[in-house]
């Protein structure tokens, strides 16, 4: 029972085997506090709306479906966005427009379709939260990597000691540019190929 | 890479049917050892033949190929070496150097040793590394290079720096896409572009390019054009003999010159793509000019930074470059002309030469698919049949 809602942690993870959600995943990688943030704000918008649609799935008429989707995204949505604004207002500021633009994020439109609209809603919270913690393993593991290779830092912490800046270590300034959270995408995606590959 | 025919796909598959890469079974391993293959072909010929039906096969192998363009690489290296030391012993006693010719070449090829062993040993380990895990034999690919990439770094990039860049190169502009002879960018341009944008104060500005100029500001000539004091800019002479700061191998345009002719006589290199990688430059610099947008003459444009060897050693690489005849003079021109425009239009890169390699590099297969597409239409109008698919 448990197995089926694990599966977007590993070997259905939503960015590594789908390829969806690549482009926020670039955009809010560059340090680890905005990544979570990002990940705990698509969570809560993914599981939420999942929750939802379920609960009016037999109500929705099929041809307005997409349209009753994104009311319903955009809903939790402005309410994360709104909350970010007033609690967490510098990373609200660092995310910029990819709080919007989780509306657009298609692991929610995805999960929505493929499984809210066909399941009861307690399942489908659970399908909702475990594809929205997927995306988020990815954002943090690959935000652990480029803020401590890019900035020396993690969680705003200098971690990297100043003797190692003494003796000539530099930061990686390609981490903090979007290409390099794309090779560490492509990195992770070959080691879990390889991993998956293995056990057949 | 490969500047250096490893070939094409069609190739390397034909080669992989006649000669199996195995190990010798008499070393008892079970396992291909790829280091001891390497070794081993390395120091001897192998005995191991080709069986079944007879064929004759050229003697220019990839073996010597690599040879000889590490052959048409040593003057500009033997200049390099010469010119970091010039470079040096001109800064520190300003002008008036009393340092003989040798102890500038000494003191350069001192400068030089660590940076290619670094390389060598780095690039290589990756390079075994996966030959053993996919148990093949380690191609020569690496050989070139790891040649190269000390000859396109200052003379004082930090060593570790260097050898994450050569990791960097051969792993994701190789390794990932199958090894030698699959790779589409150059992976002695793409470790510099990495140094490039993830180390940007050791290999830009003005006070990297001369060997111990901490703080010292030595510009190239193409900095003193960013900058805005293209008078600055010795006279063409001197950018021609290379005695001005810059990468290790780049400056010496006469001896990157007598490289051309090398790879040219022995077919090494294609003249189309470098005729062209000049043609394109030489015309969008004297746009550039004769418009009054950048005071530089054409000829001193091709003459400073790395615009000769780029398009000597690095556009003619016959793995990332376009295949088709067509597709090299399309390839060449659009690098010649990219080169400039980012040289002139990008005050961020005065170094518009690599980018402009790797960016076409990407392109080359679309070109090579253009054109290929192109001859069918126009053959298929010729024997006038249309519903050929």
């Amino acid at each position: 029972m448990m197995k089926k809602y694990l599966g977007p942690l590993s070997k259905d993870n939503p960015i590594l085997v789908q390829t969806l959600g690549v482009c926020s995943a670039l955009a809010v990688t560059a340090q680890l506090r905005p990544a979570v943030v990002m990940a705990l704000s698509v969570t809560v918008v993914c599981a939420c709306s999942n929750f939802i649609i379920s609960l009016i799935r037999n109500t929705i008429p099929s041809r307005i479906r997409i349209i009753v989707q994104l009311l319903v995204v955009s809903f939790f949505v402005i309410l994360v966005d709104l909350l970010l604004q007033s609690y967490l207002y510098d990373v609200s500021k660092m995310l910029s427009v990819f709080v919007g633009l989780i509306i657009t994020n298609c692991i929610i439109m995805g999960r929505l379709e493929a499984f809210a609209l066909s399941h009861k809603p307690l399942p489908s919270f659970m399908d909702g939260l475990m594809n929205g913690l997927g995306y988020g393993l990815v954002l943090v593991v690959v935000a652990f990597f480029r803020e401590l290779l890019g900035s020396g830092t993690l969680w705003n912490h200098q971690v990297v000691p100043d003797s190692w800046y003494a003796a000539g270590y530099l930061n990686n300034g390609l981490m903090i540019l979007p290409p390099m959270a794309l090779i560490l995408i492509g990195v992770i995606v070959w080691g879990k190929n390889r991993v998956t590959e293995k056990r057949g | 890479m490969n500047i250096f025919l490893e070939q094409s796909r069609r190739d390397k598959t034909r080669e992989a049917q006649l000669t199996p890469h195995k190990a010798k079974p008499q070393y008892g391993a079970k396992r291909s050892n790829a280091l001891i293959d390497a070794i081993d072909t390395f120091l001897r010929t192998p005995a191991t033949v080709t069986d079944g039906r007879c064929h004759v096969r050229d003697a220019v192998d990839m073996k010597r190929i690599m040879i000889t363009v590490m052959i048409a690489l040593a003057p500009a290296l033997v200049f390099g070496w010469w010119n970091v030391g010039f470079q040096h012993f001109d800064m520190i006693y300003n002008g008036g150097s009393i340092a003989t010719r040798w102890q500038c070449l000494w003191y350069g090829f001192l400068k030089w040793l660590p940076l290619v062993i670094v390389t060598y040993v780095s690039g290589l380990a990756v390079e075994v590394l996966f030959a053993q895990i996919r148990k093949e034999e380690v191609a020569e690919g690496f050989f070139v290079t790891g040649f190269l990439i000390p000859m396109i770094m200052p003379p004082d990039v930090p060593l570790w720096i260097v050898a994450v860049a050569t990791v960097f190169a051969v792993l994701f502009g190789k390794e990932v896409f199958g090894g030698t002879g699959y790779n589409f960018l150059n992976p002695a341009l793409l470790a510099r572009a990495f140094v490039f944008f993830a180390y940007p104060s050791v290999i830009s500005g003005d006070q990297v390019w001369v060997s111990g100029a901490d703080a010292v500001t030595c510009a190239t000539p193409l900095s003193f054009v960013m900058n805005g004091h293209p008078e600055a800019v010795p006279f063409t002479w001197n950018l021609f003999i290379g005695t001005i700061p810059g990468c290790i191998g780049e400056t010496c345009k006469l001896a990157i010159l007598l490289g051309a002719a090398i790879l040219l006589f022995t077919q090494v290199a294609d003249w189309r793509i470098m005729l062209s990688v000049f043609t394109g430059g030489y015309l969008t610099a004297a746009i550039f000019h004769v418009t009054g947008l950048c005071p530089v003459e054409a000829h001193d444009q091709l003459l400073m930074g790395g615009f000769m060897f780029g398009a000597v050693f690095m556009a003619t690489d016959p793995v990332t470059a376009a295949h088709t005849r067509d597709g090299k003079y399309i390839y060449g021109l659009l690098i010649g002309i990219l080169a400039i425009l980012i040289r002139t239009l990008n005050k961020g890169y005065p170094e518009g030469m690599m980018l402009a390699i790797l960016l076409m590099n990407i392109f080359a297969p679309l070109i090579d698919y253009c054109v290929i597409q192109t001859h069918i239409k126009r053959r298929q109008k010729a024997i006038g049949n249309n519903d050929y698919n």
